[in-house]
C-alpha cells in the first residue's frame, strides 16, 4: 500500500479545522435562548477544570513535584495572581521538589 | 485599545502556553522522529493542526498505514471538543468585528487558546486572539522542531517542569471568578471530581480523554444552566470581574 504522507497531513488539518470553524462561523448571531447561554457560559470552567484534575498530577517526574506544582498554581491562582506567575511559579515548584527528592 | 495594544496583550498571556506547549510538542517531535518523519513534515504537522493528541494519534496512525477515511474518522472523534468549545467562542467574539476574523480564530481552538481568549473579560477582540495564537503556535511548533532535531537538548528535568505549564494556567484562569461565585466555585469542583471518577472507575476509565471532556462538558455545564441559569445583569458583573482579576490589573498596579 503506497501511502502519502501529505495526503495524510491534508486530512489531519482539514477534519481538525472544520470542526473548529464551522460553529465559529455558522453561529454568528447572538444566542437570545438563556439556557443555551447559561450552558456556554459554564463549558470553559467545566472543560479547564476536568482536564486539569487530575491529568496535573501524573504530568511530572512524581507524584510529590506534581502536588507541589498544584498546590501553589491553586494558592497563586485564588490571590488572584497574572496567567504567567501562576504558570511559572508552579513550573519552579516542580523543578526544585525533584531536586530536592532526586528525580 | 488599539488593536496592537490588544495583540500585545495576547501574545503576553500566551506565554504560559508557549512554554506549555513546548514541552508538549517536544515529546511529539521524539515520538514523529522514531515514526521515521521528517523534520519538514513534523513542524508541518504541528503547524497546520495544532493540536496535542490528535497529532500523537494521527502519528500512530501513519505509522501503521491507517486508511485515510480512519484518519478522518480518528481526527474528528479525538477533536469533537473543539466544536463545543468553538460554540462558547462564537458568542464572545465582537460581532462588530468582520466574517474573515472568525476564519482566522478557528486556526487557533485549542484548549489553551480557547481557555484564555474565551474567559477574558468583555468582548473578544480577533486581534488579542492572534496575539495568543501567534506566540502559542511558535511555542508549539518550535518545541515540535527541537524535539525532532534532537531528543536530548532539553533536559528531562526541564521538560518535566515545564509539564505543568498549562494545567497551572487553566488554573489561573478558573479559579479567580469562582472565588466570589459559589455556583462556579462548585462547577469547578464537581468537574475535577466528576474527571478523577472517569479516571479511576473501571470501563469509565476506557474512554478516550476527549470524549470523556465531552461528556463531562454536556452533563455539568447542562446542568448547571438548568439550575443556575445565568441573569443578563449577572453575566456582565462576571465579565467585568474576569476583567478585573486578569493581568490587566496587575499591569495597573506595577505602573
Amino acid at each position: 500500500m503506497n501511502h502519502n504522507i501529505y495526503i495524510y497531513i491534508f486530512v489531519m488539518a482539514a477534519v481538525t479545522y472544520l470542526i473548529r470553524m464551522l460553529p465559529l462561523t455558522l453561529i454568528r448571531k447572538e444566542i437570545k435562548s438563556t439556557y443555551i447561554k447559561s450552558f456556554l457560559y459554564y463549558v470553559p470552567y467545566v472543560t479547564l477544570a476536568a482536564m486539569t484534575f487530575p491529568a496535573i498530577l501524573s504530568a511530572t517526574a512524581n507524584i510529590w513535584s506534581a502536588l507541589a506544582g498544584f498546590i501553589i498554581a491553586v494558592f497563586l491562582a485564588y490571590r488572584g495572581k497574572s496567567l504567567l506567575k501562576v504558570s511559572l511559579f508552579a513550573c519552579l515548584g516542580v523543578f526544585i521538589v525533584e531536586l530536592i527528592t532526586g528525580l | 485599545m488599539t488593536r496592537r495594544q490588544y495583540f500585545t496583550a495576547g501574545f503576553k498571556d500566551g506565554i504560559p502556553i508557549c512554554l506549555g506547549y513546548i514541552a508538549v510538542s517536544f515529546t511529539f517531535g521524539i515520538m514523529a522522529k522514531k515514526v521515521g518523519i521528517s523534520i519538514f513534515d513534523a513542524v508541518l504537522i504541528s503547524l497546520t493542526n495544532v493540536t496535542s493528541a490528535g497529532q500523537f494519534a494521527g502519528l500512530s496512525l501513519i505509522a501503521s498505514t491507517a486508511s485515510y477515511i480512519e484518519m478522518a474518522i480518528t481526527q474528528l472523534i479525538i477533536n469533537l471538543r473543539y466544536c463545543l468549545m468553538s460554540c462558547a467562542l462564537s458568542q464572545k467574539i465582537d460581532p462588530e468585528a468582520p466574517l474573515f476574523h472568525r476564519f482566522l480564530i478557528a486556526y487557533g481552538v485549542t484548549d489553551e487558546i480557547f481557555g484564555v481568549t474565551v474567559c477574558k473579560g468583555g468582548k473578544l477582540s480577533p486581534f488579542y486572539s492572534y496575539g495568543v495564537i501567534f506566540i502559542s503556535v511558535f511555542g508549539w511548533v518550535f518545541g515540535t522542531f527541537l524535539g525532532i532535531l534532537s531528543g536530548n537538548i532539553l533536559p528531562a528535568r526541564v521538560v518535566s517542569a515545564l509539564s505543568v505549564a498549562l494545567y497551572g494556567m487553566f488554573l489561573a484562569i478558573i479559579i479567580p471568578p469562582a472565588r466570589n461565585n459559589r455556583v462556579l466555585a462548585g462547577v469547578v469542583v464537581i468537574s475535577m471530581a466528576a474527571s478523577f471518577l472517569f479516571d479511576k472507575t473501571p470501563g469509565l476509565r476506557n474512554i478516550s480523554s476527549g470524549f470523556r471532556i465531552i461528556i463531562i462538558t454536556l452533563i455539568i455545564a447542562g446542568i448547571a444552566a438548568y439550575f443556575f441559569p445565568v441573569k443578563e445583569d449577572e453575566y456582565d458583573e462576571l465579565e467585568e470581574a474576569g476583567e478585573l482579576s486578569d493581568s490587566t490589573k496587575e499591569a495597573h498596579h506595577e505602573s
